[in-house]
């Protein structure tokens, strides 16, 4: 059984962002880049499936501009055995990108596609839903855990009010959450191989997929900043304030 | 120009989010009708006829719908759209479930987790964990959109009268996906989006038996509980006490953070809260810059002492 496994190259997660001068977007250049922590647990997950035997060969791709190609190289690195590179020059949004996806799923055919819950720069948190929509699949959203058993993948999902176990027939589109599993790190020779494993470049009209925009950013702007606020000397004096400044303990 | 709000429910009562949504639908204007979408849910239909400025109610029934699986609703939400222009719901992990899903079925991009309209087209949101907003007009026909509670101000009241209710018809089980169980937190205290006062606690508060400290303080004010992500991971909260970009974002009156070092993720879901009180015994811990109160020092010498002072 073949996974394939989207990884998004965003700004490192815990880097201060800082929106560039022209106000349209968050600056890029000479700021360090990582693969997006979801998809780190998306990948974990589909190489322990490999591990364990249920999954025979993992595929990651990634749609972006060429240096996306060294986050696919890091997914390599961590043992996929090859990738798909979409080269696009703009990070398309979630429904490009879920048009991109399930093309390349329409060619590959595989039984489980794994992806991240959301993108750490964009916050969407769409794309696997989108991908499951247009393939017409089941989903699991936002799981802490999924085991394979007899054709099905039995997820937990991770919902405002607790968990919820659903069983879900493949194929099927799965998307992680942070709790999924802990991600390995490449090692220097995995990353010395990786070199050597094959990566496909196709472009969006190899793939059939329109990319004219379907969101105008206008503006990026900074955050109104809070009030700088002060320390208090102890718990009496906090409990003062709170009654008597800010009024919001009675 | 015709909204449509999706209602989040029980089969008995709409979630209060649903008044947000409909805040957010009284901003775009037009004709505004509700969506309940479930399993013997007409009770929730007439509840939601009577809030103020609906035209009317839709109520689909079904058995597929009893649990919300999204393979079963989505569908039903896509075929909705005719000559509504925007689909409207309160995020939350229901909001996630169904709208991008109906959004690709009737190919619009969604725009998730608004947080200000400045026309009908264009839209405020937080990226990159809300360290920068981005105003984003969309090119699509019909527009899905999220709305974060924590940015409206709900409707109140009821209308006069109750708008109609109009049963749709609706296809069945996609057979796609089962739904097995869940695991629910049973909550005594206030849910998180929508108390006063929260108490969270992180990594600093070291195990599930010292979170009891904060429930006794949490209990005398009447506050929900939360937690940082490291917190939930370590196993001292259950998951859906997390806060934060990927956990719940809040907005209380007063926010306390005890042992949690304010990590950008954690900042990201308490920025609108009215008030935030940082108690961390590392005086350069993060969190200060964003709060309006600091306590520098050992929690568990703090919080007896703010339990006392409290009584007095
Ligand atoms: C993509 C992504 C998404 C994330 N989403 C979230 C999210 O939604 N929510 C979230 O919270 N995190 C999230 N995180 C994790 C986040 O980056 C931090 O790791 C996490 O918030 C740290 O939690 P913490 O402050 O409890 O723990 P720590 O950073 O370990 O801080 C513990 C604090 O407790 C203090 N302390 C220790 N002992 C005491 C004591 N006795 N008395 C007083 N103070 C004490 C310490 O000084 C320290 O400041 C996310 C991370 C990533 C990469």
């Amino acid at each position: 059984m073949k996974a394939l496994v989207t990884v998004k190259r965003v700004i490192d997660p815990y880097v201060k962002v800082r929106v560039r001068a022209d106000g349209l977007d968050v600056e890029k250049n000479d700021v360090k880049m990582a693969m997006n922590p979801f998809c780190e647990n998306a990948l974990e997950e589909a190489l322990r499936w490999k591990d364990n035997g249920v999954v025979t060969e993992v595929v990651a791709m990634s749609a972006g501009g060429a240096d996306t190609a060294e986050t696919l190289r890091m997914a390599l690195a961590m043992g996929a055995d090859r990738a798909i590179l979409v080269n696009t020059e703009m990070l398309p949004v979630p429904l490009i990108a879920a048009k991109l996806i399930a093309a390349v799923a329409r060619r590959e055919k595989p039984e489980v596609i794994w992806m991240g819950k959301q993108a750490a720069d964009g916050d969407f948190n769409q794309t696997g839903q989108m991908v499951a929509a247009l393939l017409g699949w089941g989903q699991g959203l936002f799981l802490s855990a999924a085991t394979l058993e007899d054709g099905t993948v039995s997820a937990d999902s991770e919902v405002d009010n607790g968990i919820v176990n659903v069983r879900i027939k493949l194929p099927c589109v799965l998307t992680a959450d942070l709790r999924l599993n802990q991600p390995r790190y490449a090692t220097l020779p995995n990353i010395m191989k990786a070199r050597r494993k094959p990566m496909e470049e196709l472009t969006a009209a190899d793939l059939g997929v329109d990319l004219s925009p379907r969101l105008k950013v206008l503006r990026v702007s900074e955050p109104p900043p809070r009030p700088s606020g002060r320390k208090v000397a102890d718990a009496q004096e906090l409990v003062r304030v709170l009654r008597e400044e800010a009024k919001v303990l009675s | 120009m015709s909204v449509l709000i999706v209602v989040e429910h029980d089969n008995q009562a709409p979630r209060e989010n649903f008044r947000y949504a409909l805040a957010a639908a009284g901003q775009l204007g037009g004709q505004i009708e509700a969506l309940v979408i479930g399993e013997n849910c007409r009770a929730v239909a007439d509840i939601v006829s009577h809030a103020p400025g609906l035209a009317a109610v839709r109520v689909a029934e079904n058995i597929a719908y009893k649990n919300g699986l999204a393979e079963n609703c989505a569908p039903l939400i896509a075929e909705q759209v005719g000559e509504i222009t925007h689909v409207i719901m309160a995020a939350g992990s229901l909001a996630r479930m169904w709208l991008p899903r109906a959004a690709a079925l009737a190919d619009s991009q969604m725009i998730s987790e608004i947080i200000g309209i400045e026309a009908a087209d264009t839209f405020v949101r937080p990226i990159y964990a809300g360290n920068a907003f981005t105003t984003v007009q969309s090119l699509d026909a019909v527009k899905f959109l999220s709305i974060r509670t924590t940015a409206f101000e709900p409707v109140t009241g009821d209308a006069d009268t109750p708008c109609k209710v109009t049963a749709i018809t609706s296809g069945g089980d996609s057979g796609l996906t089962e739904f097995i169980g869940e695991r629910v937190s049973a909550l005594e205290r206030p849910e998180l989006t929508a108390a006063q006062i929260i108490i969270s606690g992180g990594r600093g508060v070291g195990s599930a038996d010292n979170f009891k400290l904060l429930e006794a303080l949490a209990d005398k004010l009447g506050a929900g509980i939360g937690a940082s992500r490291a917190a939930v991971d370590e196993g001292y909260a259950p998951n859906d006490f997390q806060v934060g970009q990927t956990g719940k974002i809040v907005a209380p009156d007063l926010y306390m953070a005890v042992g949690i070092s304010g990590a950008i993720q954690h900042l990201a879901g308490i920025r609108d809260s009215k008030c935030i009180v940082a108690i961390n015994k590392d005086a350069d811990a993060p969190i200060f810059e964003i709060a309006d109160y600091g306590l520098v020092g050992d929690l568990f010498e703090i919080i007896p002492q703010l339990q006392a002072a409290l009584e007095e």
